[in-house]
């Protein structure tokens, strides 16, 4: 890993102050880990003594799966903090667990919190690199990161694509993390959901709005389907699951006004028979499991690079 | 406590169309002539204030002192202090306080502390209803006769129309008017922001202002059912304007008032997620920032308040959603106000007007003039004096201000309040 980086940044708290110089640094190195997980042995020691805490504030099982294992594979030493075990319950707030964590002199905290700004308030209080893994509905980067590696993969490209953002937009910090970054990297944007769980503005951020999937799909090169969070009080906003999927689940008919090639992205987890039919989750057009299997190298990627991990990933 | 001749400054007193050079002689507490040149009369203290405007006591009718109960954000003594400071010389208090204003005993409390500790003036405002809870009226007939100019459940908006219906009725019975904190709360749902742009882009679940004017619409049509004396608190986006301009228009009794924060800041000062940008209404897009200013020129917006809100770092050293709406702004508000005079928005006689003249005429307060005979509330003012804000040298005792390390220019040099000098900045009175 003798190249010089594009990657200045101390933090990776969203995509929208990365550049695109950036974002290719982290695909490119993270193409590079991805081997890591065929060899017997799947463990480099690049960041061998460094501490990463995992500070998971708001419930999640395969983001902190996916970081947990993209530290050991690194070989840094890796603790998880999650809510239901966390002093946040007896009330400390955010500002006091960080100073308690920097006490501890980590390298990298990873964040995980229901409230955006919550990552950026906690580098004002810490002194370790802080890694954003989903703060509310503003940034998901590493997710953003990783579709981006499975586009580029599976297209060989990203400029120039036209990419279908399809659901709960609103609540979205996946759709928010994805525009920035495939606006960055040169795709066309589109964004399609019921104008209910479209936010207002959207457009402000340069993506095309349709408040009908079909025309949105209409040519599309990559289609993106998103959860409806019903945790974030998304039920009020539709009248129920089962006319959202008649209106906007992905469907086999559905599918076809796409590019023939089009492939079918998902963050997770998925809602089946709601947001999408399972024969199209589980159809030769979906690279789900792709999705999840990059997660953990451009993890590595971005901690990698947070974290000044020695060249000896060789 | 000395008589006091100013000397040599520009008076501004829009109440008597006064704008011109002359010198301002108090007498035992009152404003005892306003001339050309007046030759002080022996044991007068003469203070020279060329260059300096001299104007009516500024008001603010829109103030958080937090006492009874939240002294650890402010009191009645530094709240008032900051007051001085910042060239007001009467302020009216909020009564979302803990407990909450809606009995004569906590007015009295108010007044008796105001008496004992206060710097400037201070006026209660009761509230509306019992507990602020928009269910039963508060004895407003008791809480005038203890000292409320006006009643209003700010912080809380009296959501139930009919509850509305009648405090606006009993309210004009007693002749108080009734300041309204307009949000349709099932349309805000605690969105910690306002619903755009910005919000849309930093993921902060927003309010849309169709939550304040749907409010002020619905009021508006009570207020022509019932004749009542309305005000609609820190007024913030352009649909309100246009709703007040036209009942205007209609001769209704309403009027309105705005923050220096919503003539000053949008929704982009929200991005880096600022918890001092935290406040409610929030702060609007750019186009409501214009029609703010534009309504403040032509009058539809008759006043200037602060919606002074200190908040401890208990409860703003959080995440933004987490902490509690509000910013300190007594000891800024003239400073950014005179920002749009110097920008040709305001003239300084409508600057007066909007601070002083019209607060005291809305809640028929004594002061907003320098008429001879009126109390000596007087307010000097150095419209050039640059200065940055430092929080560390407010004299509130809350620092939530999102206005730190701005490069402000004019402020308030001497308060003098029933003719005694409340505030004076160094080395000007000699």
């Amino acid at each position: 890993m003798n190249q010089a980086h594009a990657f200045t940044q101390k933090h990776l708290l969203g995509m929208e102050h990365l550049s695109a110089d950036e974002i290719t640094t982290i695909l490119d190195l993270g193409e590079r880990f991805l081997e890591i997980a065929d060899r017997p042995i799947k463990k480099v020691p690049t960041l061998r003594g460094k501490t990463v805490i995992n500070l998971f504030l708001e419930a999640s099982t395969r983001t902190r799966t996916s970081f947990e294992i993209a530290a050991k594979r690194l070989s840094a030493d890796s603790v998880s903090f999650s809510a239901s075990s966390s002093s946040t319950t007896k009330g400390e707030t955010l500002i006091d667990t960080a100073n308690n964590l920097d006490a501890m002199s980590p390298d990298i905290v990873v964040i995980r919190h229901a409230q955006a700004g919550s990552p950026h308030l906690l580098t004002k209080h810490i002194d370790a690199a802080v890694v954003n893994a989903g703060d509310g509905q503003h940034e998901h980067p590493t997710q953003a990161l990783l579709d981006a590696s499975t586009i580029r993969a599976h297209k060989g490209k990203i400029a120039g694509l036209t990419v279908v953002i399809c659901g709960d937009i609103d609540h979205s910090r996946v759709a928010r993390s994805n525009i920035f970054s495939l606006r960055k990297l040169g795709a066309r944007v589109r964004v399609a959901g019921p104008r209910s769980l479209l936010p207002l503005g959207i457009e402000s951020m340069g993506v095309e709005a349709f408040d009908r999937i079909e025309p949105a799909l209409d040519g599309a090169d990559v289609v993106m389907m998103l959860r409806i969070q019903l945790e974030r009080n998304a039920g009020g906003r539709f009248p129920n699951t089962r006319e959202y999927a008649r209106l906007f689940g992905l469907n086999p008919r559905r599918l076809a006004l796409a590019k023939p090639d089009a492939i079918v992205m998902h963050p997770g987890p998925i809602n089946r028979g709601v947001e999408m039919s399972p024969s199209v989750a589980d159809g030769p057009r979906s690279v789900i499991l792709d999705q999840v299997a990059r997660g953990v190298a451009i993890r590595m990627a971005a901690l990698y690079l947070l974290g000044g991990g020695s060249d000896a990933a060789e | 406590m000395p008589d006091i001749l100013l000397r040599g400054g520009r008076v501004i007193d829009p109440a008597r169309n006064v704008d011109a050079g002359a010198d301002v002689l108090l007498q035992n507490g009152k404003v005892a002539a306003v001339e050309a040149r007046l030759a002080p009369p022996s044991g007068t203290k003469v203070i020279e204030v060329e260059n300096l405007w001299v104007v009516p006591g500024l008001i603010d009718m829109h103030t958080h002192l937090r006492e009874p109960g939240q002294e650890y954000k402010e009191s009645i003594e530094t709240g008032t202090a900051a007051a001085a400071a910042g060239g007001f010389t009467a302020v009216c208090a909020m009564p979302n306080t803990v407990p909450p204003n809606d009995t004569r005993a906590v007015t009295e409390l108010i007044v008796r502390r105001a008496r004992e500790v206060g710097v400037v003036r201070v006026y209660p405002i009761g509230c509306i209803t019992q507990g602020q809870k928009g269910e039963s009226l508060a004895e407003m007939g008791d809480l005038q006769e203890a000292g409320c100019v006006a009643v209003s459940d700010d912080g809380k908006c009296v959501m139930n129309s009919e509850v509305m219906r009648r405090a606006l009725e009993y309210a004009r019975g007693l002749g108080l008017p009734v300041i309204q904190h307009a949000e349709d709360t099932s349309l805000s749902a605690n969105g910690p922001a306002h619903e755009g742009a910005a919000t849309t882009r930093i993921g902060l679940r927003g309010q849309p202002a169709a939550a304040e004017s749907a409010m002020v619409a619905r009021d508006l049509e009570l207020v022509a059912l019932t004749g009542a004396r309305y005000h609609v608190a820190h007024a913030s986006c352009a649909e309100t304007v246009r709703l007040v301009r036209e009942v205007k228009r209609r001769g209704l009794p309403v009027t309105a008032e705005v923050t220096p924060h919503h003539l000053m800041l949008t929704d982009e000062a929200c991005v880096g997620y600022d918890t001092n940008t935290r406040v409610h209404p929030p702060l609007r897009s750019q186009e409501d920032v214009a029609a703010m200013r534009a309504a403040l020129a032509d009058g539809t917006i008759d006043a200037v308040a602060t919606d002074h809100a200190p908040h401890s770092p208990v409860e703003k050293d959080v995440e933004f959603e987490q902490a509690a709406p509000g910013m300190i702004g007594l000891e800024t508000a003239l400073a950014l106000c005179l920002e749009l005079v110097a920008a040709g928005i305001l003239s300084p006689a409508v600057l007066v007007t909007r601070m002083s003249a019209a607060p005291a005429k809305i809640l028929g307060l004594p002061g907003g003039t320098l008429a001879p005979g009126t109390a000596a509330d007087v307010t000097v003012i150095d419209p050039r004096a640059a200065w940055t804000c430092d929080p560390s040298r407010l004299r509130s005792r809350s620092r939530n201000t999102p206005f730190a390390g701005r490069a402000m220019r004019g402020r308030g040099v001497m308060t003098i309040v029933a003719g005694s000098i409340v505030f004076a900045e160094e080395g000007r009175v000699g």
